[in-house]
């Protein structure tokens, strides 16, 4: 419980610094919106080869997105060698992974929750019901867990603008797959029981993933 | 009888490698509570290595350290809550505020009544009217006058400071040694200018070449500390 606790109080520095700086939010959704603004142009007079794609559309988009958001977060901790301060406190490794995961859970729900209205009013789809919601808070922990764990990772590195994607769309794709054939399925009128396979998938990639990415960080953060 | 006491700190055999570079080579050392221990040495020494051990950011590679008897390895987070640590860089968020940071760095180390003691710490470093400022704004001096409040706002038993003084201005300095002798600290320290190091100092111990090059057990004469550093530089 302490953990946790101390894991909220590393998300809640995040979010304030957020608030003061607002670098992630606003440039990630300017980004966000200008790249469904450019599908929507692409598409724009084909109504139904736009509701073909528009599932794909979503979650490249918050892919990509969530990229420019994930590299931010532990930028943060290494100006200063923040990280370090971290790590001479008196919470354990896991702890710091836990604060950083929730931290990121949170900007890329957050950024999902500025988006999506974005893309249903250009694509002309509802995005607004209980199934699609749930698919993306599940996807959105899969992004958030992988994610915490190869920023950590790619931060050291002189490429890391580089360095993270290459090391995350490889893992993500099955999460992403899962999201778009789910999101279609939802989009063409199917109901929850349609895609319970994909939700399973997305479900044991977020336990698998966070689990292992939980357990593995301390190394991660130690070399 | 006398009565026996752990050493504050207790370094066995401690060595530490990057690739084959060997920064730390079968390094032993005790320091005793209470003791101001400066730890002299050229560049690449492996003065921060070793600091950088002893506060758990890096882990060794082999040898065993222990912290009034209690093993870094098996109990590192107990042992986390008693140290407070002063880097060449100031673990200070840059975008947030002092007064942010002091108090996220309170919550971590649970500490009670940290408004006040926050506000004591700034008032004692010169800070106090900066405390709303966000940290981006300050200067080197000021912010390494930041990161010395932080280190000490859960009142550590054992402080790590790795070159504290530098930046500070002399009142900045000499405040730094009031605060730090607060409570019979044990500190351990590194410095870059001899005179400096050894006044603060209460023993020195010279390194060279990740080994503890000259280590008497009471404090030198300050003739005895130029001479041994002249001969440390020589194997450098």
């Amino acid at each position: 419980m302490r953990e946790i606790a101390k894991a909220f109080t590393i998300a809640a520095k995040d979010v304030l610094t957020e608030i003061r700086t607002r670098e992630i939010i606003s440039s990630v959704v300017v980004f966000a919106v200008l790249v469904i603004v450019i599908f929507n142009f692409a598409f724009g007079s084909n109504q139904q080869a736009a509701g073909l794609v528009a599932p794909g559309i979503i979650w490249v988009t918050f892919a990509f997105a969530g990229i420019l958001s994930l590299n931010r977060s532990f930028i943060l901790e290494k100006e200063e060698d923040c990280i370090e301060g971290l790590m001479v406190a008196p919470i354990s490794r896991e702890s710091i992974y836990l604060g950083k995961f929730f931290g990121n859970l949170f900007f890329i729900l957050l950024i999902q929750a500025i988006v999506i209205p974005v893309f249903s009013l250009l694509f002309n789809v509802g995005f607004f019901n209980i199934e699609l919601v749930l698919i993306t808070v599940m996807a959105s922990v899969g992004f958030a867990s992988v994610g915490t764990l190869f920023a950590a990772m790619a931060v050291s590195t002189r490429a890391r603008e580089l360095v993270l994607p290459v090391l995350f769309f490889p893992v993500i794709t099955p999460v992403i797959i899962a999201a778009v054939n789910a999101s279609a399925a939802i989009l063409d009128g199917g109901v929850l029981s349609s895609i319970t396979q994909w939700l399973g998938i997305i479900g044991a990639f977020d336990v698998i993933f966070l689990v292992a990415s939980y357990l593995i960080f301390c190394f991660i953060i130690e070399e | 009888m006398a009565v026996e006491t752990n050493p504050a700190v207790e370094v066995k055999n401690l060595s530490r490698t990057f690739g084959t570079f060997e920064a730390l080579k079968n390094l032993s050392l005790a320091v005793r509570p209470g003791e101001t221990l400066a730890i002299f040495g050229h560049n690449g020494a492996g003065k921060t290595t070793l600091l950088k051990i002893l506060s758990t950011v890096m882990k060794p590679t082999g040898g065993e350290i222990y912290y009034g008897g209690l093993s870094i390895a098996a109990d590192a987070e107990n042992i986390r809550r008693r140290l407070g640590v002063v880097s060449h860089r100031s673990f200070l968020y840059s975008s947030l505020t002092a007064y942010d940071n002091l108090v996220f760095y309170s919550r971590l180390y649970d500490v009670a009544g940290y408004e006040t003691r926050i506000k004591h710490l700034l008032n004692q470093l010169g800070l106090r009217s900066r405390m709303y400022d966000k940290v981006g704004t300050f200067s080197r001096g000021m912010s390494q006058r930041l990161a010395i409040a932080r280190a000490l706002l859960h009142r550590p038993e054992i402080v790590l400071m790795d070159e504290p003084e530098s930046g500070l201005d002399s009142s900045a300095m000499d405040t730094l040694w009031q605060l730090m002798r607060e409570d019979c600290r044990t500190i351990i320290f590194t410095h870059h200018n001899l005179e400096r190091g050894f006044q603060a100092a209460s023993r020195v111990v010279i390194m060279a070449r990740g080994r503890m090059f000259f280590c008497p057990d009471i404090k030198c004469s300050p003739g005895e500390l130029e001479k041994a550093y002249a001969s440390s530089l020589e194997t450098a």
